[in-house]
């Protein structure tokens, strides 16, 4: 039985003592450098990001009730406020992140690559893949408005205050 | 000879003449100090000889990167250009700057333009060292590039070279690596936005990942832009990555990889040179597959054509004088030309990043311009797949273009000139025209506002340019039966792509990166 095994084609003498040692040991450096190697890349992706809160008080919801837009350049955001509530839209560009200016009743433009936005941030022109952010506004116990910079809301979400 | 100049080593421990007077020999020994320090420093002493020049090439650390003797036509100026040699020359110039610049920058976001205003308005000879910095890192991407060129259009990566063109590739690379990361270091308004845009270039994979919807849990490019940044805004910790890989990391890669490159010029068979060059004594000893396999040194017996050491001694010269007063002068001809810019023009240092409004427009340097004009018309494709594509396929080339002939003829003769200049043609036709047509109509956004953003990703200018590019090299194979003319071919198609982009974008975009024929255009604010 075990001559027909040997005879066949497909069989393959089992590897030397020493070939098999010499080879688990290349193959467990290899792996022992590997995991090391993947070690040291992790260290520079971090676990906690140097950030400030994405979420700040921008002021008494009054102010921005009584005109129709209010820039507030420091958080790179415009406010409006419209019939049905307020809206805040981010002025980062979502293509490669440059801060769009607004040219009053035509929209958005970004000064890097030439992206258009109408009015709402919708895409009109330009690489931009999607339009820009409307940002979740709600009001604190004081009083004040509140922007949270990283929650993306729908176009139509309106704060009614 | 040599052996006629060298002191006997046991000099010292002989008795002297003059008996056991220890102190007049003391005396003596120090008048005779500054001379049997130079004769132990270099032993041989001042060689007189050819062959004792070619000894002091081969024995000494630095000199023996090189052959002691080399062909005729590697000297001759079409055969290299000497752009491999000004490039290392700008290398160690950059090296020879930037260390001086350390001591005063600071790399933090507070100080780090108050220490670049310092170096400019303050410091002793700061302002020509910090000129000569940047004029010799724009100096050395170009002639990488040149370099690239000239290696390509003289077939220098076919046979045994093939895998030191991609160490070639690995170190254009490196250097443009190099350059984006020095870029930061400023803090200034170009620096702040330039880096933010490449970032973002990093996180842009996420055009397709969104369009797929698997960003949630698979977000390569969010995870490359935080790798990069350490955060998800350019701040301190940017800039503390970026400092420590300009002045440590990428360096010392480069050198790593500057080292393995100019071994394996030696050990490849040399500078690429024509066959015909070899041709005339050729004959004499024999022809390569009879010829007896020679042994360098102690070790290797080297295979091949190219190593036959003793063929051509005929054509070669001494590498001293001949080889070492070409590198001297090309040495000297660089450093003149890059001193000189520094004295004359400053290097531009604008305004305090300011992370609330960029400059309008915000334009990279020259080099990645062309890459940003391919990202107005979409981030993913313009700023990684396309580069990405074409720094693979060149690092290709060499495996895809086998053919053996031509090495060393410039532009594969009279054909490959034909469809050179051809291809140039045609190329400059395609793009000029892709970009009129681009600037007249818009692209598909503002055709159709909603098209889904992954169709502009996959069909833009720029994708129709690298497909045209690639049926055009495939079409001449086919026609000319020679992988190497379709090489030439794409390869033509890129560099004439590459300059007409950066030309365009450096002279007809402006403000919202609009078209204008000059900057005079531009409307004032």
């Amino acid at each position: 039985m075990s001559n027909d095994l040997h005879s066949s084609p497909r069989f393959q003498p089992p590897p030397e003592r020493r070939d098999f040692l010499g080879l688990a040991a290349i193959w467990s450096a290899v792996v022992g450098l590997g995991v090391a190697a993947l070690g040291a890349v992790r260290l520079p992706m971090p676990s906690v990001f140097p950030e400030s809160n994405s979420r700040v008080k921008l002021g008494p919801v009054s102010r921005f009730k009584e005109v129709e837009t209010t820039p507030v350049p420091e958080h790179r955001l415009w406010v409006y406020a419209s019939d049905e509530g307020l809206y805040a839209i981010s002025a980062v560009c979502t293509h490669l992140g440059c801060i769009v200016s607004k040219e009053e009743g035509k929209g958005f433009f970004c000064p890097c690559h030439g992206s258009r936005f109408d009015i709402d941030g919708k895409v009109v022109a330009g690489p931009a893949p999607k339009p820009l952010l409307h940002l979740l506004l709600s009001v604190s116990p004081d009083g004040q408005l509140v922007v949270d910079k990283q929650k993306e809301v729908g176009g139509d979400v309106r704060l009614q205050v | 000879m040599a052996t006629e100049t060298q002191p006997p080593e046991s000099e010292s421990d002989q008795t002297p003449p003059d008996g056991n007077n220890s102190l007049r020999r003391y005396f003596r020994n120090i008048v005779d100090a500054p001379r049997d320090f130079g004769r132990s420093m270099i032993r041989h002493g001042r060689p007189t000889s050819d062959r004792a020049r070619s000894q002091a090439i081969f024995t000494n650390l630095f000199l023996h990167i090189m052959p002691t003797r080399i062909h005729k036509y590697s000297l001759r100026i079409r055969a290299t250009l000497g752009l491999g040699v000004i490039t290392l020359v700008l290398f160690f110039l950059l090296t020879a700057t930037g260390i001086p610049l350390m001591i005063y920058y600071k790399p933090s976001v507070e100080q780090a333009y108050d220490s670049m205003k310092e170096i400019q308005y303050v410091v002793p000879t700061g302002r020509f060292v910090r000129n000569v910095h940047r004029w010799a890192a724009h100096a050395m991407v170009a002639c990488v590039m040149l370099h690239m060129a000239r290696a390509f259009y003289t077939a220098a990566y076919k046979g045994a070279r093939k895998f030191n063109w991609v160490i070639g590739m690995a170190l254009f690379v490196m250097t443009l690596a190099l350059s984006f990361t020095g870029y930061l270091l400023p803090w200034d308004q170009l620096a702040f936005w330039a880096v933010t845009i490449g970032s973002e270039i990093a996180q842009s994979p996420r055009e397709v990942t969104d369009a797929l919807g698997i960003t949630s849990w698979c977000d390569v490019g969010g995870f490359q832009k935080q790798l990069i940044l350490g955060a998800n805004h350019v701040g301190q910790e940017a800039l503390t990555r970026f400092y420590l890989l300009h002045v440590m990391v990428l360096p010392l890669a480069t050198v790593a990889l500057l080292a393995v490159h100019f071994w394996r010029i030696r050990k490849d068979g040399g500078l690429t040179r024509p066959d015909i060059e070899d041709r005339t004594t050729a004959s004499a000893i024999g022809s390569p597959e009879t010829r007896p396999a020679r042994t360098y040194g102690l070790m290797a017996v080297v295979p091949g054509r190219t190593s036959a050491v003793n063929l051509n001694l005929t054509n070669t010269i001494p590498t001293w004088p001949n080889a070492l007063y070409a590198i001297a002068a090309l040495t000297m001809l660089t450093l003149a030309v890059t001193l000189a810019c520094g004295y004359f023009f400053d290097a531009p240092l604008t305004e305090q990043a300011n992370p609330t409004v960029p400059e309008n427009p915000a334009k990279a340097p020259w080099y990645f311009l062309g890459l940003q004009e391919l990202v107005s018309y979409s981030a993913f494709a313009g700023g990684v797949a396309i580069p990405a594509i074409v720094v693979i396929g060149l690092m290709l080339v060499p495996y895809l273009d086998r053919d053996p002939e031509d090495v060393g003829v410039w532009f594969a003769g009279k054909k490959g000139k034909k469809v050179t200049l051809l291809t140039a043609i045609l190329a400059t036709v395609t793009v000029i025209g892709m970009l009129v047509f681009t600037v007249n109509n818009g692209w598909l956004r503002n055709w159709y506002p909603d098209v889904p953003q992954i169709v502009i990703t996959f069909v833009n200018p720029g994708t129709v340019l690298l497909v045209v590019f690639a049926l055009w090299s495939l079409c001449v194979t086919k026609w000319t039966n020679s992988t190497r003319l379709g090489a030439i071919a794409v390869f033509t198609c890129f560099l004439v792509a590459f300059v007409i982009l950066t030309y365009f974008a450096t002279v007809h975009r402006g403000p919202n990166w609009d078209f204008y024929w000059s900057q005079a255009d531009w409307p004032h604010h």
